[in-house]
Formats: structure tokens, sequence, C-alpha cells
């Protein structure tokens, strides 16, 4: 039974029970990410009803910039990448240390997207552009932040998981949270591209 | 090609596409004239047709039978959210052009 | 008093959030009402600790309940606090119909404010802390079982998603004894719930609340749908599946999918009000529409994931008592489906009158006429499937009855207000008050309760009597239209909803039929906790341990009554639909297998009952600006559930030796009792063994 559609699980004969506790395990995180993909895309469209409400302030065109953007964007893609090539090292076989060095290529990535992030938001809000200036505002705060909180959240999940590496060795349990945290981090990847294309673009377009 | 080789160029071609999208996305925007009004429109193709990429050469969802259900997982999640946030776009539009 | 009494520690507490002190300084009718409220809860949580010490009880709760992984065991808890919050707030509903009956012309008894926080409460406990925990417990007992599988598929998010409900019901019990609830409604608009009108703590507690509670059924939705999607039995093919583990289906996705915005709509309210954001504020760009637009995304999926398992119910309970196969089961399924897909696309009928084009509302009006549609189509199935059958009227059967005939009128106003012109004259009329009703209670009330009637005796081991069931059913139908059917006049002639006081004397008479109503549905609930009183103490008389004192059709009946820890010894396999059923007549369903294997069953766990706490307490700290505790409570969610991950012994082996013991005594009882034709289902010799008589 080949199940290399999932980057797969070598389980050294543990059998069924295990197999199948993956799968489903995987299924389980899968519909909790579109839970997840609903929230966001209420926000977004929140952001869209609220993209007039500037309130006198700042508005998108005063605010994006195509650099930082861009940036960022290549930074997740990259991490999206590096995280591949953990998942890779996993399914064949390779030493701890391999699999560590790509968790930790995506965690630095992923650590320096939010540094720039955090840099971005500190400049609009030296410009005037804090969350309670407007509703346009609030709406870009809810969203992309949010966004942050969960690469956040996955860099800390990195981190567990490089412990129980260490402590525990890639056994079935780890491996299933790994692919797990792949699953996360590549969906955050896809709701970034939403962000810079409806946000950061759409706010920079004629 | 070993099936490690092939399933790392699966992944260099997924990065590849998205790199590709990427930069035509930013390149509109940067040089507006390209497109004018219908700049947006291309963006969020654009940003679809990443997606799309990502989903399949990321994450691997496809019409092969294991990844059958997550298939149809994310296309019924679609609907539920074209619908939701289409919805929203659609009534608070309408709202603001009667009440604003 | 009224500063903070100690900011630091205990953020805006002021002596005056005491509902104690303020019927100190203010001894009305209202304020001791609300006073002995609060000390009903503090006594009633004395009561249950001295109780639990007096027996030595506290290990057994802990070790064989609150960290039971077990899903009988969360169904059954989930079920004991939705009849706990049931009780509270069916005397809230009661307390608001004697205002309104005393209240024409006249100030009446409670305050404006009070009762404003008594329907707020009413409808945020009656749908987040009965009805969602009710259907969870029932689909958490059953749906395992009805697909042949040994427990959910995510046993401890199972119980993290029970306790994160608890915590929410907890925080409303909380808001009797400090502070006050919300006065807006469980819908909670603003501006009105906004800082600028409403800066105290009442909107914190019901946005902590329903969260606790949306993140518990989130969970609960992605399990039973994942369990139902994965842990089906070998041959139990999706058009093999009972009728209640379809419409658990169908609940589940709409749970996945409907719970997303109310999530929004509360956490956009919460960055308002904490952080000043300007989503929801009358000034500043904020926009107020969005927020019934989101709530209803929510609201109206949520109607439907309080409807669907009641009518999963129905097709067991009709099927069962009518001694025949459910008719046309293609086309429950796809009636069901339709449902719930047509379940997204009518949520603006919530608020036809807020302003956008008719034309809007017209789409909306149409798409909520047809899902009249599937539901007349289950009606009909369900009456076909009597017809000709031999129709037993025990108390599930009655509540079935009662729901056809009730519900429909129900259904019929409900077109009524799906026409928008028609919508403008009706909107939060109390013929609006009263066609939610009229779904809620003989649609999803009667449908528990045929459910909790229905498979007691295989939780327990012995059935309910009978004749307080007929009393309790008797006034709860009673007592429905006693209460309800005068609010569609009302409404018609102009009452509007939530008001404390009347000034229109022609109202008085209907005032009145409804408060007697509000009564006997008071007896209603009596009655249910004294049939369970008297059926304790007749179980000697009533025991049908061997399982099946129906004549069950799907698999929870081939097991014994209440089933073993690991639910079935050998998985069965399934050939047809209701293969229990069948195989009574042409096999035989109760051979002992070739060998018995060990079995490994999910061990127990604290840290979901942990991260219940440590969220309740973070709301708790978040309504106070008690931002210390906030924090810590947050922490505690996060150790726990990092914690969890390292946990590798996650699992107990129930020995082969066990559970050949365990079936053998079983198998016994099963063979030394009389089978019994359905004429003596409720009579003393009933030992849960069903003769198999030709179909």
């Amino acid at each position: 039974m080949s199940r290399s559609a999932h980057t797969g699980i070598t389980l050294g004969g543990k059998g069924e029970t295990h197999h199948a506790n993956a799968e489903q395990d995987l299924f389980g995180f899968w519909v909790f990410l579109m839970s997840d993909a609903v929230i966001f895309a209420l926000l977004f469209a929140t952001y869209g009803a609220m993209l007039g409400g500037t309130a006198g302030g700042p508005t998108p065109r005063d605010l994006y910039e195509l650099k930082p953007t861009l940036i960022e964007t290549a930074l997740l893609l990259i991490s999206s990448f590096t995280w591949a090539m953990a998942s890779v090292s996993l399914k064949y076989g390779d030493t701890r240390t391999r699999v560590l060095g790509w968790m930790g290529a995506t965690l630095i990535l992923g650590l320096v997207f939010l540094s720039m992030e955090t840099h971005d938001f500190a400049t609009m809000f030296a410009k005037g552009a804090y969350p309670a200036r407007s509703g346009f505002l609030s709406a870009f705060f809810a969203l992309v932040p949010l966004h942050g909180l969960h690469v956040l959240a996955g860099c800390v999940w990195i981190i567990v998981m490089g412990v129980q590496v260490i402590m525990m060795g890639l056994d079935d349990r780890t491996k299933t949270n790994m692919l797990r945290l792949g699953l996360f981090w590549h969906f955050l990847d896809i709701v970034w591209i939403a962000i810079f294309s409806t946000v950061y673009l759409q706010g920079l377009a004629p | 090609m070993s099936d490690r080789a092939r399933e790392i160029w699966r992944y260099v071609a997924g990065l590849f596409l998205a790199a590709a999208s990427t930069a035509g996305a930013f390149a509109a925007v940067r040089w507006p004239t390209l497109l004018g009004p219908r700049t947006f429109a291309f963006i969020c193709g654009l940003g679809l047709l990443q997606a799309i990429a990502q989903f399949r050469f990321f994450l691997h969802v496809g019409i092969k039978r294991s990844a059958r259900d997550d298939l149809l997982l994310l296309l019924f999640s679609s609907i539920i959210i074209a619908l939701m946030a289409g919805g929203t776009l659609v009534l608070m539009a309408n709202l603001r052009n009667r009440m604003m | 008093m009224s500063e903070p009494v100690l900011p630091a520690l205990l953020g805006r507490f002021e002596w005056h959030d005491l509902p104690f002190v303020r019927a100190w300084e203010n001894p009305n009718v209202s304020e001791i009402i609300g006073a002995g409220a609060g000390g009903l809860v503090i006594f009633g949580a004395l009561a249950v600790a001295a109780l639990l010490t007096v027996t030595g009880r506290w290990r057994w709760l802990w070790s064989e309940w609150l960290t039971s992984l077990d899903h009988k065991k969360i169904g059954i808890m989930y079920v004991v606090l939705a009849f706990v919050m049931l009780s509270r707030a069916l005397i809230e509903a009661v307390l608001m119909r004697m205002q309104q009956a005393a209240a024409v012309q006249q100030p009446g008894f409670l305050s404006d404010e009070h009762f404003a926080q008594l329907f707020s409460t009413h409808g945020s406990i009656m749908i987040f802390f009965m009805a969602m925990p009710f259907l969870t417990g029932i689909i958490n007992y059953i749906v395992p079982l009805q697909i042949g599988a040994r427990d959910m598929a995510f046993p401890w998010a199972n119980s993290v998603g029970l306790a994160l409900t608890a915590g929410g019901a907890g925080l409303m019990m909380v808001s009797l004894v400090a502070g006050q609830f919300s006065t807006g409604g469980w819908s909670g608009y603003p501006p009105y719930t906004g800082l600028a009108f409403s800066p105290d703590v009442g909107p914190d507690y019901w946005i902590w609340a329903v969260s606790l509670g949306s993140l518990g059924s989130t969970i609960a939705g992605i399990n039973i749908a994942v369990t139902i999607y994965k842990l089906r039995c070998p041959g139990m093919t999706f058009m093999r599946l009972p009728m209640f583990c379809w419409t658990s289906l169908c609940t589940a996705i709409l749970m996945i999918f409907a719970m997303p915005p109310l999530t929004v709509a509360t956490a956009l309210l919460a960055l308002d009000r904490y952080l000043g954001f300007h989503f929801f504020t009358n000034d500043l760009g904020g926009n107020m529409m969005n927020f019934a637009n989101l709530f209803w995304l929510f609201g109206h999926p949520e109607v439907y994931i309080l409807i669907l398992p009641a009518f999963g119910v129905y097709s067991e309970v009709v099927s069962a008592f009518s001694t025949k196969s459910l008719y046309g089961y293609t086309s429950l399924v796809i009636a069901t489906m339709a449902i719930a897909v047509l379940s997204f696309t009518v949520w603006v009928h919530h608020f036809f009158t807020m302003g956008q084009s008719a034309n809007i509302n017209a789409v909306f009006g149409i798409a909520t006429m047809t899902i009249g549609i599937p539901t007349g189509v289950k009606i009909y199935d369900w009456i076909w499937t009597m017809f000709r059958g031999e129709v037993r009227f025990t108390v599930p059967m009655l509540y079935a009855l009662a729901f056809m005939m009730t519900f429909v009128i129900g259904g019929l106003t409900g077109i009524v207000l799906a026409i928008p012109p028609l919508d403008y004259v009706f909107h939060n009329t109390l013929f609006l008050v009263a066609h939610f009703h009229n779904m809620l209670i003989p649609g999803m009330l009667y449908g528990m309760l045929a459910a909790y009637t229905y498979w007691f005796p295989k939780a327990f081991g012995f059935r309910l009597n009978e004749r307080w069931g007929r009393i309790a059913c008797g006034c709860w139908v009673v007592g429905f239209y006693l209460a309800f059917m005068p609010l569609y006049v009302l409404g018609a002639s102009g009452m509007a909803r939530r008001t404390a006081e009347i000034f229109e004397p022609d109202f008085r008479p209907w005032l009145y039929v409804a408060g007697v109503g509000a009564f006997v549905l008071l007896a209603a609930l009596g009655s249910l906790f004294v049939q369970l009183g008297v059926s304790i103490r007749d179980r000697a008389t009533t025991r049908v341990t061997a399982g099946d004192p129906w004549d069950g059709r799907a698999l929870e009946w081939s097991t014994s009554a209440p089933p073993p820890e690991y639910n079935f010894a050998v998985l069965p396999v399934v050939n047809r639909r209701d293969e229990f059923y069948e195989a009574k007549r042409d096999a035989n369903p109760f051979a002992p297998p070739a060998r018995y294997d060990l079995i490994e069953v999910p061990r127990e766990s604290a840290l979901g009952p942990a991260i219940g706490l440590a969220a309740a307490a973070c709301c708790f700290g978040l309504v106070w600006h008690m931002w210390w505790l906030a924090g810590l409570g947050l922490t505690g969610v996060a150790a726990a559930l990092i914690g969890r991950s390292f946990v590798r012994d996650t699992r107990r082996i129930i020995p082969a030796v066990e559970i050949e013991a365990t079936e053998r005594r079983w198998l016994t009882t099963v063979h030394e009792h009389r089978p019994i034709p359905r004429r003596l289902e409720r009579t003393p010799v009933n030992r849960g063994v069903a003769e198999a008589t030709p179909r």
C-alpha cells in the first residue's frame, strides 16, 4: 500500500494500527486547518469591506511598501522549501542531524520573517497608523498579525519538535507530529499568498 | 532517477512556479502601466495559480485515491469560503452603496 | 463600594459587583432574586463538594470520570452538563414569563436590567450550554457504537472539548456570583455591546463563555467527522450507516465550518473592547452591520447543527417503534446533505430589515423557503415508515409523534418569516420568538429527550420509568403549546420581543396563558428528575443487561448494557443495512468468536480537565482585567498542549483473559433470559433479549 501522496512514514513493521492512526491524525489536522481557513477568509472579507473606513487617517497607499513585502514573501516561500527538504530527509531515513538541520533553517527563516514584519508594524505605528486609528487599520491589524501569530506558533512548534527529535528520536508519534507541522507551515505560506495579493499588492495597485 | 531525487525535483518545480507567479504579481504593481485597471484581477489570478501549485507540489493534494479525501475536503471548504467571503463582500458593498 | 478593591490582584472587581452587596444596599425583589441566584450557585457548589467528601468519592470522580477518555463516559458527562444548564435556563424563562404577565402597565418585579440579563443568559445557555452539549453527548456515546468502532478518532481531544465546554458553562455560573451578565441578548450586537455603551463586565462574560463553548464544539465537530469518515468497521459503507450517523456526520461538517464565523465575530468585538479597535464602533470607520453578518453566518448553520441530530434520533426511534425499517433511506440521506449545504446559503434572513436591497433579500428569501423542502421530505419519510408498521407508543415514540405534528407548525411560520415583506412586520416581535421556540423545543428538545429515553437502558443497563416518562412528555407538550402559541398571536398583534414592560392591556390574557405554560414546562422538567429517581429506585425490575430491550436495528444494540469499555471484543463485519437486526433473524449474532485478543484503550489523562480549568481561568481573568490570571491561564493551556505532545504512553491494555471473561458473562446473560415479544417490552420480563419475529 503506497502512501507516497503524503510524504510517507517509514514505520518499520509496527503495522496497521499506527499507519491508520497516522492517516486519521493527518486528516483530522487537515480538517482543523480548513476551519482555520474560514477564520482567515472572513478576516479577508472584513478587510475588504473596511478598506474604505480610513476615517481621514493613513491609507494603504501611505503605508505599504513593495520591497519589504517581497522579501518577506521570499523568506516564507524558501522556508516552505526547506521544510519540504526536512520531510524528504524524514521519509528517506536520513540522520537526525540532517533533519534537525533543515528544521533549523526553516526556523531561522521564520524568525527573520517575524522580525521584519514586527519592524514593519513599528514603522506603521510611527506614522500614526495604529489599529485604534480607524476601521481600515483595525481590519489590517486583525488580519496580518493573526498570520504572524500563527507563524510564531509554528516556530514554537519547530522548537518543540526539535527537542522531541533530540530526546526521543524519530519515533512514530514524532513523525506524525512533523507531518502535521509540515501541513501547518505550508498552509501558512498559502495564507500569505492571499495576504500579499489582496492586502499589500491591492493597496499599491492602480 | 531515484524516488528521492524525483521527489526533490517536484519540490523544486513547485518552488519555481511559486516564485514565478510571485514575481509576476509584484511586477504588475511595480510597473502599473502594463495592465492598468486589470492589475488586481491579474494579481488574484496569479495568486490562485500559486495556491494550486503549492497544494499540488508541496501538499500532495491530487486526484490519486490516497489523496482524494483531502481534495474533496479542500473543494468543499473552498465552496463554503467562497460563499461566506463572497457573500460578505457583496452584502457589505450593497449596504455601503445604499447608506453611505 | 464603587472602587476597585485590589486592582493589581483583582482587576476591576469592586464590592458592588457581588449581588449580595447590591441586595443589601437596595433590597427590592429584583436584587433579592439576583442575590438568591448567586447564593444558589455557591450553595450548589458546596453541596456537591460536601457530598463527594462524605461519600469519599473524589478519587473515583477524578480517575473514573473526569480524566476518562472513553467516549461513553464523555458522552454521559456532556448530557449531565446539559441537564444542569437546562434547569437554570428554564427557571430563567419562568421568571421572564412571570415578569411579562405581571408587567402590563406596571413595572413588574424585575428591573429592566435584570430582565435583559435574563433573556441574554437564557438564550446563551440554552444554545451553547444545553443544546450543544446535549447533542454532542448523545453523538459521542452512540456514533462509535453504531459504526462498530472502539472509540472516537481523537479521544484526548474529546476530553479537551468537554473541558472547554464545561469551562464556558462555569463562567456563566460565575457571572451570577460576581458582576453581571451581558444585557445584549444571546446575539450580542454592537455598538450596544461595545465599549461605548456597555463598558461593564457583562459583554465580556458573554464573549469568553461563548468562545470557550464554540472552541469545544469545533473540536467535537472535527472529531465526529473524522471518526465517521475513517473508523467505520469493515463492510460499513456510507449507504449502510444508520441515519443517526448520517445526521451526525452532517452536523459535524456544519460545526467545523460554522463555528469559525462566531470565533471571528466575538474576537473582533473583543479587540474593540480590549484594545480600542474600530470594527463595530459608531465612529472612525467602524461598521456594526458586519457583526450581524458574521454572527448569522454562524447562527444559521448553528440552528441546523441543533436540529439535524434530533432528526437522526427521530429516524432511529420511528423505525424502531414502528417495527419497520426506515422508509426512503436514500431520500433521507440526500435530504440531510441538502439541508446541510443549503444552511450556508440563507443567513441573511436573520436581518432582512438591516437595509440591503430588495434583490438581495429576495435571493435569500427564496433560498430559505427551499430549505423547507428536504425537511418536508423527511417528515413524509417518517410518516411512511409508520404506515402499515406496528406502532408501539413508548415514550420516545410519543415525543416523535408530538414533534411531527408541532414542528410542522413552526416550519410553516418559518415560511411566513422567509418572505421579506412579511418579515418586515414580524421581525423582532414575539412571532419570531414563538417560531424559533417552535423549532427548538418540539424539534430539538423532544429529540434529545427521546434519545435520552431510548438509549438510557443501553448506557446504564436499566429502563426508565414509563409512567413518569409519559407525565413528563405530556407536560412538555401541553406546556409548550400554552407557553408559545399565545406568542404567535401577540407577535402578530405587534408586541416586540425582549420587553420588560408592556403598555397594551389587550395583551394581558395571552401573557397569562403563556405564564401558565411556563409553569407546566417547569413541571415537565421536575417530572424528568422524578422519573430518574424512581427509575434508579426500581432498577432491579427494569434491568436489561443483555443489551437489546427494543429489538434494535443498529450495532449499538449488539453489545451488553452498559457496553464494555472496549465496545466490541471483535470488530463487527457488516454486509447490509441494519446488520444486527437481520442477523437476529437469519444468523447467530451472539456466536462467540474463535479467539479473544488483547485490546488497547486510551489511557486516562489529566491534561484535558487541566486545559479546561486553565482556559476558564484565563477567560475569567480577561473579564475582570486580572491580567496576571489571564497570562497564567494561557500559559497553562500552552504548557498542557506541549506537555501532551511529549507523552508516549497513551494506551492501556485490556488483557485477553479479562475480555473473554466479560464476554462470556454477557453471553450467558443473553442465553439465560427469554427473548420477549414487543408487547412485553415495557414489562419486567424484558431483560434485554429480543424475540426475532419474522420481518
